[in-house]
């Protein structure tokens, strides 16, 4: 294990990622080496097929490498059971995805409470914690509106707001933008740029628009497998 | 925790109402039919028992005619009473003997007339059958001796003839008889073999035999035993007694039967506990279905809600955490139809308790069973579906539309 390993939040060293078998074979990565310190905000690139959503899914520890290591805060994930890596989605991770997927029929209140009830937090400590969450997005208001009772654009805060209530080392986030038109694409990446700024919160973001990745500081362009281009540039969040 | 999880489950079942019901529909129809039979058949099997006890403690019956398959008494000569008279004189350990003879006459006292059952008896009869005189008095060995026809009427008699008249000191006729009625009898209710014991009338046996049948035949003799512990003794004596009096040569069979009633009793026990079994074992099989019914809207739900388990697995949810949840489910909702269907069981005994003419008997340890019984089945057959959705895959399950 190198020093950039222990040091950095995330690396992937040589991480593979291999499905299906012989003639049907798949490499979706292929040796893939990439660090992301705290408080970076990347933008994760690349056409569909690149291998950018297996890289998200590895990040996040749903899925592991078929060959290669990742380690989080110096953990191997790919030594840990499928339990050990609930537990540390539980405990450092939050993740938005594109299609926004909160609970239905459950009020946004509700849904952000949803991971602290997972780490065991007691109901009466919950209910701050929620607030607050709700108030960072700007929904502090909606609190006991179900999610089909909320706009798109609102429904995403809700689901960052699930994403941070946590305060998460890392926030992975899935094509947040897919599903928003353009304004309020752009007040849901205002609001992860604040985030990354104002709490230090760890952000990579995955995301075929250049217009969104301009928002992040660095961002690291996948085809077919492999990385690119790994630049840093001045977003709007940046310096 | 896992007053969250359960929580969180009834919010689950109360968002789903029709389906929830449909589902539990099994179950409770399972649960009500196990309470209803079983409670049923405790109270019907109380009330053989309590006939039975009707019918006089002890009691033997000794009737002509020989053992044989199917109903009615063919072949074997009438006693008489000479009969009854020898096993008096030469059993021992038994307190009364009451021969009998019997013939169904019109009773007629005024405009209305009933049919009922006749009986030639002598005073032992009410010793024997532990009959009680509600009304006026029974006739004494006096009157037996001097062959006076005087009647004892049963309660559905002096109901059906005299209403709320007091038939003591009148006349009934009883076919070409007439007979100044002198008591009536204490209602014993429908015997167990659903006959009305109180439609007779009572006179005494040697009027009987030359005023009504006209012969000196005795069709039934009841033997009332010392204790329990003896009818078996008596039973073996009196059959050997008859057999010397009705000159049977050894190896033939007999021509008459001597019935112990606590045999008979326990006969219609059994016919009532398998009949209850039977009964309890289809329940079973209704409440195996119900469960079944449950494993299937339970896998409907794990895929319909492949979503909802994605997030929470992404969320952070342990397998076990996802399970428990989908199990816990499967219980609350089972338990729920257990709830209604222990409810609705016992609203349908104590209704159709009083209708049967049984009593109801309410079993605490058959409620406490199925109640335990209808969680479990929820447990085992929820099982599958909560492990099937405990090892989604958090990937896939996102995904799923």
């Amino acid at each position: 294990m190198t020093q950039a390993a222990l040091s950095a939040l995330i690396s992937l060293r040589a991480v593979s990622k291999i499905y299906g078998e012989g003639e049907a074979e798949v490499r979706a990565l292929d040796g893939i080496d990439l660090d992301i310190d705290d408080g970076e905000f990347v933008a994760v690139m690349g056409p569909s097929g690149s291998g950018k959503s297996t890289t998200m899914n590895i990040l996040g520890c749903l899925d592991t490498p078929s060959a290669g290591h990742y380690y989080f805060r110096g953990v191997d994930v790919g030594a840990l059971t499928r339990d050990q890596r609930a537990l540390l989605r539980r405990n450092y991770l939050g993740f938005v995805f594109q299609g926004f997927n909160l609970l239905k029929r459950t009020t946004a209140f509700e849904n952000v409470e949803l991971p602290l009830i997972y780490r065991g937090v007691t109901k009466s400590a919950r209910a701050p914690l929620v607030r607050k969450a709700l108030d960072a997005v700007g929904l502090g208001n909606r609190e006991r509106h179900t999610a089909s009772e909320l706009s798109g654009g609102q429904q995403q805060r809700v689901a960052i707001a699930r994403a941070i209530v946590t305060d998460p080392a890392l926030l992975l986030a899935d094509e947040p933008t897919g599903n928003l038109d353009s304004q309020r694409s752009r007040e849901i990446m205002e609001l992860l740029v604040s985030l990354n700024r104002d709490r230090g919160i760890t952000v990579a973001l995955v995301t075929h628009e250049p217009d969104m990745a301009a928002y992040a500081r660095r961002s690291v362009r996948f085809l077919d497998g492999h990385i690119e281009a790994d630049d840093v540039h001045a977003g709007p969040g940046g310096a | 925790m896992f007053l969250e999880t359960f929580l969180l489950a009834i919010r689950e079942i109360r968002r789903n109402v029709l389906r929830s019901g449909l589902t539990t529909l099994g179950i409770v129809i399972g649960v009500a039919a196990v309470i209803a039979m079983v409670t049923l058949g405790g109270g019907a099997q109380e009330k053989v028992t309590k006939d039975i006890a009707s019918l006089g403690r002890n009691l033997l019956i000794v009737i002509p005619g020989a053992e044989q398959r199917g109903p009615g008494s063919i072949g074997g000569t009438m006693f008489k009473l000479a009969d009854a008279l020898a096993i008096e004189r030469s059993v021992s350990g038994i307190d009364a003997v009451a021969p009998s003879a019997a013939k169904t006459e019109l009773a007629v006292y005024g405009n209305a007339n009933w049919q009922t059952s006749v009986n030639g008896v002598t005073t032992a009869y009410f010793t024997a059958r532990e009959w009680t005189v509600e009304r006026g008095r029974a006739f004494d060995e006096g009157e037996e001796r001097a062959g006076r026809m005087v009647c004892v009427i049963g309660a559905t008699v002096a109901r059906e003839l005299f209403g709320t008249q007091d038939p003591v000191g009148t006349s009934i006729r009883l076919g070409r008889a007439t007979c100044p009625v002198i008591g009536v009898l204490a209602s014993k209710g429908q015997s167990s073999f659903g006959s009305d014991q109180d439609n007779l009338v009572v006179v005494p046996l040697d009027a009987f035999q030359r005023r009504i049948a006209g012969n000196e035949d005795v069709s039934v003799i009841y033997v009332s035993a010392h204790s329990d512990q003896g009818t078996t003794a008596v039973q073996h004596n009196i059959t050997t007694l008859m057999r010397q009096r009705r000159h049977i040569p050894d190896g033939q069979s007999d021509d008459f039967r001597v019935q112990d009633m606590r045999e008979i009793a326990k006969l219609v026990e059994g016919t009532t506990v398998i009949l209850t079994a039977l009964l309890g074992a289809i329940a079973a099989i209704s409440l195996i279905v119900g469960g079944i019914g449950i494993m299937n809207i339970m896998l409907v739900s794990v895929t319909e809600r492949t979503r909802e388990i994605g997030i929470r697995l992404a969320i952070g949810a342990l397998e076990r955490e996802v399970l428990t949840q989908f199990l816990v489910e499967a219980a609350a909702l089972s338990l729920l139809g257990g709830i209604i269907g222990i409810s609705l069981g016992l609203g349908i005994s104590a209704v159709a308790a009083p209708k049967l003419g049984v009593p109801f008997v309410f079993n605490p340890l058959i409620v406490f069973i199925a109640f335990v019984f209808s969680g479990a089945i929820g447990l085992v057959f929820g099982f599958f579906p909560a492990r099937r959705a405990a090892r989604l895959d958090p990937i896939e399950a996102l995904r799923y539309e």
